[in-house]
């Protein structure tokens, strides 16, 4: 018995007609699509910075010299400080406590007389250590102070007191080393890593749970092309979801786009086809919506976020966790997005780390027709 | 039982579409404790161009896993499966129409996306498009609706729907997964129609199904029992088997659900049912007689068997049903002919928008009745049930149970009822156990009284093996039976059942009826609803409901003198069932 060999593109443009459809009809994927990055992108970029700017810190001054009033006042004009002042230190170490306060400058006694006698008195720095980085930037950014505001003393005094040798540093590609510029690319990052793990993560679960996926294999299409009709239309709907962040950053947080779309294009694209074959690899692995939904948000989340580079520097990880971070595909789209923002197109930094991300992209394919096979049971 | 005699060869000329020879299956254990399923053991048979096979079994048989291994979706582990003469690995599936269970619909797109979209994927070609999309819309009638979502058609319409789906590219083998399940007689009929209409003349169907009824318009018949062929070979065959074995008895309506159960009681009766008025047995053995039953004048008469007997017979496992003791544990309710009655709806309606889903149905149902509910799908019917239950509010007219009034006082009304919902709402992921005691404490039940109930649930639905095991996983049958320990454990005076036995085996139904039948001897009230027109009968009034409106109430005697007044119908209450329906459409026909 021969018939005509249906047409197998047909099927695959019909799986896809079906799959726009139903999106189509379904105002939550629009929303995960439109809505999630827009408010992502605002949560990481304005909520997650690395900067402190203003942070109340209080200071006492019991020497109440000249030279003690200079170094308030320079406190007071410095924008990563908001100086509270008080006669003694009891008072802010409450608020340190109850209130707040997240450092304490104390001016020693006898600070100016020294200062003008040579015998320097040092300068205390109380700071909260149950708040580790905020302490960490006081301390910092206190010690810079006292370094400027002494070198500007000195300077006044002439120039033979100057130090031989003046670093003089200059910060490449975020010259105001501000933390913004780095996040904001790894944000994308994130929020497409989340986007494009749950847009698929329910799309063939879907299909077992309703009993449509023994229709649609008892067809003729073959698997492969039936996975990639499937994926398709989530993966335009993924470039639209990354338009959307890219416009965001562009437009709303200022960062520079040194690069080429094109470059941006094809990481992105190489990106997305792996985050979206993992959701349709535990999609197809669960074959049940709600352990797909909770796992792909798990694993498409968490791993870009603490392990991507994105919070935490690789290189300053223990050796297993480094091991870790091949396996998560983030890890190779943030170094590429951050030179396209802030540096420009970088070859060896984008092809090498597209080719391991369309790998990826490759072996969930091969897995998801693998895992749904030919048969139902 | 001793075996039946062998099948005779399957007859015919033609090409062998299907042939199947020691086809085995074995799928792992469901659950802890529960052993590996042998769902398809040794099975064989040759299905010829042209020839319908019905595909009959009791639940967990193994029809579903024989259809998906001649459609490719399950590889057997032995045996050999040629299909169109080529082994089912390399099949084309261009060659089949395989209808999954409830369909492969997507309920969220319309019909016409549904039907575009497996057109395409079957690979219909784009010059005999229009025909045959045209054609299947005038066939199943969804011309009119095209535009509307699969999920909101009725029951009926979707299985057509599904049907045409599977169907569309005219493919010379149709494998069809219980395409009439959960529909109403009219429906049945209709899809049957479809089937017939679809089919060329070489077109070989394998028509799966647990309704006889279907199997008695088929070419051959395959019984398939816990994944062994008991019968293949022509519906009379089968019928055969019970040759001299049935018999039947006029009983006055008062004594006839009374007769029966003592009859089925009996050691050797196997099956039984109400037909026309009379008790109608299927007995073990030749030699053996009918019971006799003390209040009968008449005497038995032997009838001319049907596939129903015949398969009774083959499946028979030589035991006889014991007297209820899901009856048993009710209380007996004293009822005089005067009590008021335990259901009462006076003018109930249902609009949704500007949607009459129900208009003005009034009835009453005494204690101790038995009170059945027909119509189409989509009538109706589960609104009113819903309404009655307190789970909808009715927008006109009102409604009482046991006394309560569902308006002013429904929550005394929810604790004086047992609710059986038409799809299984237990938890599937919790155990038998944990189901069984969740739903006694939501009853209030608590302590002693608690295990007590649970136990004796356990104990009188022979649940027992089960205990252990996740709901979902349970064969349909059982889960019924867990539905029913639920909806009656606490004994109530008034039980709802909605569908209580669609898509299940007839074993399983004879033997719900057994218990229904036997708590309403207790004095409690049952409203139930039903496809199945053997059920029917059982009812001692009937409410036919289409489309919102009631069309006609009585005793099943009854209802069948009012079809014959508007029509020279059949004698059956289904040939009523569908005259009394055609007639009302007509008339609105011709109101238009």
């Amino acid at each position: 018995m021969t018939r005509p060999a249906p047409s197998r593109l047909g099927g695959a443009m019909a799986v896809m007609a079906k799959e726009w459809a139903q999106i189509w009809r379904d105002p939550s994927t629009i929303g995960l699509v439109l809505v999630l990055p827009l408010l992502l992108m605002f949560l990481f970029g304005s909520a997650v910075s690395l900067d402190t700017r203003g942070t109340r810190t209080g200071i006492v001054d019991l020497d109440r010299s000249a030279a003690s009033r200079d170094l308030v006042a320079a406190f007071a004009r410095n924008r990563y400080f908001d100086i509270e002042e008080a006669p003694a230190v009891a008072p802010l170490e409450r608020a340190m406590l109850e209130a707040g306060l997240r450092g304490i400058v104390v001016i020693p006694d006898g600070f100016g007389a020294g200062l003008a006698s040579g015998r320097v008195r040092d300068i205390q720095v109380l700071t909260d250590g149950g708040q580790p980085n905020t302490a960490a930037f006081v301390a910092g950014h206190a010690r810079g102070l006292l370094a400027n505001w002494s070198a500007a003393r000195l300077g006044e005094r002439g120039a033979a007191a100057r130090p031989a040798i003046e670093l003089n540093p200059r910060y490449r590609y975020n010259p105001g080393l501000r933390s913004r510029y780095t996040l904001v690319p790894g944000a994308i990052a994130i929020v497409m890593a989340m986007i494009g793990t749950m847009l698929t993560a329910l799309i063939i679960a879907r299909e077992y749970e309703r009993g449509t996926m023994e229709g649609l294999l008892a067809t003729p299409i073959p698997v492969p092309l039936l996975v990639a009709a499937k994926l398709l239309p989530y993966f335009l709907l993924g470039l639209a979801a990354t338009a959307v962040c890219v416009g965001v950053a562009i437009a709303a947080y200022d960062l520079p786009f040194e690069g080429s779309f094109g470059a941006l294009l094809a990481i992105s694209a190489t990106f997305l086809s792996a985050v979206l074959g993992q959701g349709l690899l535990i999609s197809a692995g669960t074959r049940n919506q709600f352990v797909s939904t909770q796992f792909a948000l798990l694993s498409g989340f968490l791993p870009s976020l603490l392990l991507s580079g994105f919070l935490f520097e690789i290189e300053s990880m223990p050796q297993p966790i480094q091991w870790l971070t091949w396996i998560v595909p983030a890890r190779y789209l943030i170094p590429p997005l951050q030179s396209v923002f802030l540096a420009g197109d970088i070859p060896a930094l984008i092809w090498p780390n597209a080719a391991i991300m369309a790998g990826f992209g490759a072996f969930f394919f091969w897995r998801v027709t693998k895992a749904i096979g030919r048969t139902i049971a | 039982m001793t075996d039946p005699p062998p099948a005779p060869p399957a007859s015919g000329r033609g090409e062998a579409v299907l042939h199947l020879e020691g086809v085995a299956k074995r799928f792992a254990s469901p659950g802890r404790g529960a052993p590996a399923i042998d769902a398809l053991n040794g099975v064989g048979f040759t299905l010829r161009e042209g020839r319908i096979m019905g595909l009959v079994g009791p639940d967990a048989a193994g029809k579903t896993t024989l259809l998906r291994v001649c459609a490719g979706l399950v590889a057997a582990d032995a045996g050999e499966v040629d299909v169109f003469g080529a082994p089912a690995a390399r099949l084309d599936r261009g060659l089949i129409g395989y209808m999954p269970q409830a369909g492969a619909l997507y309920a969220e797109l319309s019909v016409e996306q549904n039907l575009s979209l497996y057109a395409k994927l079957r690979g219909l070609r784009r010059d005999e498009w229009d025909e045959r999309i045209g054609h299947l819309l005038d066939l199943t009638g969804l011309a009119p609706f095209t535009r509307r979502a699969a999920g909101r058609l009725s029951g009926g319409m979707r299985q057509k729907l599904a049907l045409a789906c599977a169907v569309v590219a005219a493919p010379p083998l149709m494998l069809l997964d219980e395409p009439s399940v959960g529909v109403d007689p009219l429906s049945r009929r209709e899809i049957w129609r479809l089937a017939r209409d679809l089919a060329g003349p070489e077109t070989a169907i394998v028509w799966a199904t647990s309704v006889l009824e279907d199997a008695e318009q088929c070419d051959e018949v395959l019984v398939l029992h816990e994944g062994r062929r008991e019968y293949f070979g022509e519906p009379a065959g089968l019928a055969g088997f019970a040759a001299g074995r049935v018999w039947s008895l006029p009983v006055p309506a008062a004594q006839r659900r009374g007769a029966l159960r003592a009859a089925l009681e009996h050691p050797a009766t196997i099956a039984g049912r109400i037909e026309g008025g009379e008790v109608r047995l299927t007995l073990r053995s030749l030699a053996d007689q009918p019971p006799k039953l003390a209040l009968a004048k008449a005497s038995w008469r032997e009838r001319r068997p049907q596939v129903h007997d015949g398969f009774a017979w083959v499946l028979d496992d030589g035991s006889a049903l014991r007297p209820s003791t899901v009856a048993a544990a009710f209380p007996e309710i004293a009822h005089e002919a005067d009590a008021p009655p335990a259901i009462e709806a006076v003018g109930l309606g249902k609009r949704y928008g500007d949607f009459t889903a129900v208009h003005d149905v009034s009835f009453a149902v005494a204690p101790g009745e038995v009170f059945g509910l027909l119509g189409p799908n989509g009538a109706g019917k589960s609104t009113t049930f819903r309404m009655l239950c307190g789970l909808a509010r009715p927008t006109s007219g009102h409604g009482r149970v046991a006394g309560h009034d569902l308006t002013t006082a429904a929550a005394e009304a929810r604790q004086a009822l047992g609710y059986m919902p038409q799809k299984f709402s237990l938890y599937a992921d919790l155990t038998v156990a944990a189901n069984l005691r969740f739903v006694a404490g939501a009853y209030g039940l608590a302590g002693a009284c608690l295990r007590e109930a649970v136990e004796r649930a356990v104990e009188n639905l022979a649940l027992g093996e089960f205990w252990r095991l996740p709901a979902g996983t349970l064969p349909l049958g059982v889960k019924q039976r867990l539905a029913l320990a639920a909806a009656v454990m606490h004994a109530p005076g008034v039980l709802f059942l909605d569908e209580p036995t669609s898509g299940v085996d007839p074993i399983v139904r004879r033997e719900f009826w057994h218990h229904i039948t036997g708590i309403a001897d207790r004095g409690v009230a049952v409203l139930v609803t039903t496809h199945f027109m053997d059920e029917a009968e059982m009812c001692d009034r009937l409410l036919l409901i289409s489309r919102a409106e009631t069309i006609a109430q009585g005793t099943p005697e009854e209802l069948k003198q009012q079809a014959l007044a508007v029509r020279s119908a059949g004698a059956t209450l289904e040939d009523a069932f569908v005259a009394l329906i055609a007639a009302q459409r007509e008339r609105a026909r011709e109101a238009a």
